[in-house]
This record gives C-alpha cells, structure tokens and sequence, in this order.
C-alpha cells in the first residue's frame, strides 16, 4: 500500500513522470505539419521526376528548400513520437526498449540526413 | 483511499469480440498510415541524398521513385499523407472538447474518408 494521495500522485505527473508533455508535442508538430505538408507535397511533387540540373536548380530556391528542410525534421519529431506510442501499445519489457531506442534512432538518422542533404542542394 | 482499485481497472474491449465501427475502424487506419508512412519519407530522403551526390545517383533514386513500383508508393503515401492528417486534425478538435458525440464522429470519419480520396486524386492529377 502506498501512502499516497491522488493529489500527490497528479502533482508526480504521473506514472511516465512527464505528464502530458508528449501529447503536448504531438499536438504542436501536428500543427506545424497541418500548413508543411500541403506545402511540401506539391513543391516537391512539382520536382519530382525533373532531370538533375532542374531538381538543382528548384531546390537552391530558398522557400523549396526551407519547406523541406522544416517538414522532414518536424516529421521526423512527429514520427519519433508516434513511433513510440506504437511500440509501448504492442511490445513490452526489454524488446519494447530495444524498438523504441532503434525507432528513435532512425528518426534521428533520417532528420540528419535529409537535412545535409537538402542544405547541401540549397548552397 | 488513493488506492482501491489498483490493478483493478477496466480492460479495453477484445478486438475478436468486438464490431467494427467508423470510430474504431477509422482510429487505427490513422495509427496504420502515421507509421506506413516511415517507407515514404526513407524513399524521399534517399532522393534527397541522391540529388545532393551527383547526376547519377540522382537518375537511380529519380527513376526508382517515377518507376510503377515508386508511383504506387507514392501513390499510397500521398492517400496516407492526407488520410492521417484529416484524422489528426479530428484529433485536435476532440481535444479541444468538440465533436465528442458518435454520431458526428461517424460522420466526420466517413468525411473525411471521402475529403482524403479527393486530394490523393487531385494530388495524382496536378502532379
């Protein structure tokens, strides 16, 4: 029996320890994405399939590239999140840890990536 | 008594014993395309790392991207794109406290099924 009370408990934030700051970030990426992604879907569509000298020169403009270096690292934060509540729904103990870590990990991966390569094409 | 009903709680319903709904149909696909959605973003982040290498790398992400296999990837991530954002902004309106009753949270999934086919339509045609 723990002594303590639910006033206690709450003020603990919880179980987790953070309190709602996950959902909180999943609601603030979800805006974010909400004006990105349309953005990124048609300035991207509109490069894709282009010869190299035409994706070169699209992407050196700064608002295609600024679109899309904002919607792949808020995506990927978006991503890690979601990733994550996936995995501690279906997967428990110690390959529940494993998954989450390696998710996250790739997101990270992912975000790096994507980033040195558009401001590689941008300069 | 802060601690009743320790370990007692009520269970979530059985997927085996339970029917399907808009709700709880439409719930999980947005949970399904969030995460499907991992196999786009690596196929266009790779394009990306391709353009910033050099011509021929970038003709070999082009042509896998713009090849049939591509297209339909591409194709499904654009209805995943459109269908998890229409859900995920029915989520924010949930937490705002609106639209709480089922029958125009049926109606808002059934909407927003229909709204995401179009732009996935009108995203294939324009571009």
């Amino acid at each position: 029996m723990a002594f303590l009370t639910d006033r206690k408990r709450a003020a603990g934030t919880g179980s987790a320890k953070s309190g709602t700051e996950h959902h909180w970030h999943m609601i603030v990426t979800s805006c974010a994405l909400a004006i990105l992604v349309p953005l990124f879907v048609f300035t991207f569509g509109s490069a894709l399939g282009g010869t190299y000298e035409e994706t070169i020169a699209y992407y050196s403009r700064p608002w295609p590239a600024i679109i899309a270096a904002l919607t792949v690292l808020v995506g990927m934060i978006h991503y890690r999140a979601g990733v994550q509540t996936l995995i501690e729904d279906y997967v428990h103990g110690d390959l529940g840890k494993v998954l989450i870590i390696g998710a996250i990990c790739l997101s990270y991966l992912l975000a790096a990536a994507g980033l040195f390569a558009i401001v590689r094409l941008a300069l | 008594m802060a601690d009743v009903n320790r370990g007692n709680r009520p269970l979530s319903p059985h997927m085996t014993i339970y029917r399907p709904q808009w709700t709880s149909m439409t719930s999980i696909l947005t949970r399904i395309t969030g995460n499907a959605l991992i196999v786009g973003s690596i196929l266009i982040i790779w394009w990306f790392i391709a353009a910033a290498t050099g011509p021929e790398a970038y003709a070999r992400a082009n042509g896998v991207i713009t090849s049939w296999f591509g297209d339909i990837v591409m194709f499904l991530s654009v209805w995943a794109l459109w269908y998890h954002m229409a859900f995920g902004i029915r989520h924010l309106i949930w937490d705002s406290g609106h639209m709480l009753d089922v029958e125009r949270s049926e109606t808002y999934a059934q909407a927003a099924i229909i709204v995401a086919t179009l732009l996935t339509i009108f995203t294939a045609v324009v571009l």
